[in-house]
């Protein structure tokens, strides 16, 4: 991932930040300025979310790239948020204990880096709550 | 008064047992381990280093009480393993709890002294009210060679103090301070591994120190050791520890709530302060509380402290984060080759 586009987004990976239509009551993460549902009519206001949610569901991911080799095996899951919208996170477990319907909270951790000199990108992941 | 407004503490939940260090080296593990009076150790997860270790202890202290992070004036992170040689933590920290921008930032390093350093600092722009809040972090995730007499005890680990004058959960009445020229262990630009200077260790280094900063303390306070109710010592193992606080006319019972080392091993810049935040997990008010930190090379800070009404009021929630007791009650056993798994992922280049 390019530093600009990281940095730009840093915001909604470290603190959660997405959106929120008051019109409609629908909360979006990633962060959308307009409301598909609403259109014109919805108010859009950004909100932090609280980062409890639910496991919908998850893989378990035995091998990958050479930068997330070393964290295999690992958890990737779909999380539904508390306020009802889906992201897709690392949740870290042990793979033994991962279940659907597993309550989980955020917590700040690496998400990667560009090879040994380049930038170290931080963000959210989950672990069980 | 100058004080902490709210505090928090991180440790990962990873341990290896002394024995199991010792068991792959061909040492003697229950000598070892009774001999430091360390069990069990510390590490990070694989995604988990000195600046997420900082963010998590931030977080907790913030879960405690609620202040407007946009009030941080200030942020100092107190740390030996920095992620970056160049970049500070303290601005991704800012930026984990949105405290930025209007803040001022930077790192600290003085090896495991580094987050008294950073305390000092903060009382010292929130007494003067060039800032309402700092921030006082110190976290680690300590490296000891293969092999090496550290790698026993270098553990991972950091906690988190919010400082201003605005009805602190603690006064900190006093500090004072004791440093010098010590060669007893440093680590060189670029190498992955400290290296320790043997014969400074001990007596020249820690104990010259802590004692000299104790006995300052005293002299400035007008006290003596009985008059507190607890003790909390740089902890590079319990025996040092154990015996600073008997040299200064300590019981055993004044330092028992604030010595983590056993299970816990050394987390460098976090140590003496894991400490405080595992006494102040049980203080009450009207506590008087003595610290004492180390850093080699060397110096060390001492504080003096009393609990106020506030750690028991509605505006101060102790149970809104784990308490150091909990945090090492969470924990899971790996043995030597997870252990070098982890090892071989957080070996930091500066
Ligand atoms: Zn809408």
């Amino acid at each position: 991932m390019s530093v600009p586009r990281f940095w730009r987004e840093q915001q909604n990976r470290y603190n959660l930040i997405g959106t929120h239509c008051t019109t409609c009551n629908t909360y979006y993460y990633p962060p959308r300025i307009l409301c598909p549902k609403c259109r014109r009519e919805g108010k859009v206001v950004e909100h932090q979310f609280k980062g409890t949610g639910t496991v919908v569901t998850y893989s378990i991911i035995r091998s990958a790239s050479d930068q997330f080799n070393d964290l295999t095996p690992y958890v990737i899951a779909i999380i539904e948020l508390d306020e009802g919208t889906r992201l897709t996170s690392q949740v870290i477990c042990e793979i033994d204990e991962m279940y659907i319907g597993m309550p989980v909270k955020r917590v700040f951790r690496r998400l990667g880096e560009d090879g040994e000199s380049g930038p170290i990108f931080y963000g959210t992941k989950f672990v069980p709550a | 008064m100058v004080g902490i407004i709210t505090y928090g503490a991180y440790i990962p939940k990873y341990r290896i047992k002394t024995e199991e260090i010792a068991r792959v080296w061909g040492g003697d593990g229950p000598a070892i381990a009774r001999g430091l009076g360390v069990y069990e150790k510390s590490l990070p997860d694989m995604d988990e280093d000195t600046i997420t270790i900082a963010v998590e202890a931030a977080r907790a202290a913030l879960a405690r009480r609620s202040i407007d992070p946009q009030d941080i004036g200030a942020i100092y992170v107190g740390s030996e393993s920095h992620p970056y040689a160049v970049k500070p933590s303290a601005v991704t920290v800012g930026e984990a709890i949105m405290a930025t921008p209007i803040m001022t930032a930077a790192d600290y390093e003085f090896a495991c002294k580094a987050g008294t350093a950073a305390i000092q600092t903060t009382m010292g722009l929130t007494k003067s009210n060039m800032i309402k809040y700092g921030l006082a972090i110190g976290a680690d995730i300590a490296q000891g060679e293969p092999g090496d007499a550290l790698e026993y005890t270098a553990a991972a680990g950091g906690v988190a103090f919010v400082i201003g004058n605005d009805s602190p959960i603690a006064d900190i009445n006093l500090t004072a301070s004791y440093s010098s020229d010590t060669p007893d262990f440093w680590r060189r630009e670029g190498l992955p591994f400290p290296r320790h200077g043997g014969r400074f260790t001990g007596e020249p280094g820690y104990f010259k120190h802590i004692l000299a900063g104790s006995h300052l303390m005293f002299e400035k306070a007008g006290t003596k050791a009985s008059d507190y109710d607890y003790a909390i010592f740089h902890q590079p193992n319990a025996k040092f520890a154990q015996n600073v606080a008997k040299t200064l006319g300590f019981t055993p019972e004044q330092i028992k709530p604030g010595l983590c080392v056993p299970y816990l091993g050394n987390t460098y810049s976090g140590a003496s302060i894991i400490g405080l935040a595992a006494t102040l997990d049980i203080a009450k008010p009207g506590d008087r509380i003595f610290v004492t930190s180390y850093g080699s090379g060397a110096g060390s800070d001492s504080f003096d402290i009393t609990v106020t009404d506030m750690i028991e009021s509605e505006e101060f929630c102790r149970d809104a984060a784990p308490t150091v007791e909990q945090l090492l009650a969470t924990k899971k056993i790996v043995d030597y080759a997870v252990y070098a798994k982890h090892k071989g992922k957080i070996v930091v280049m500066r």
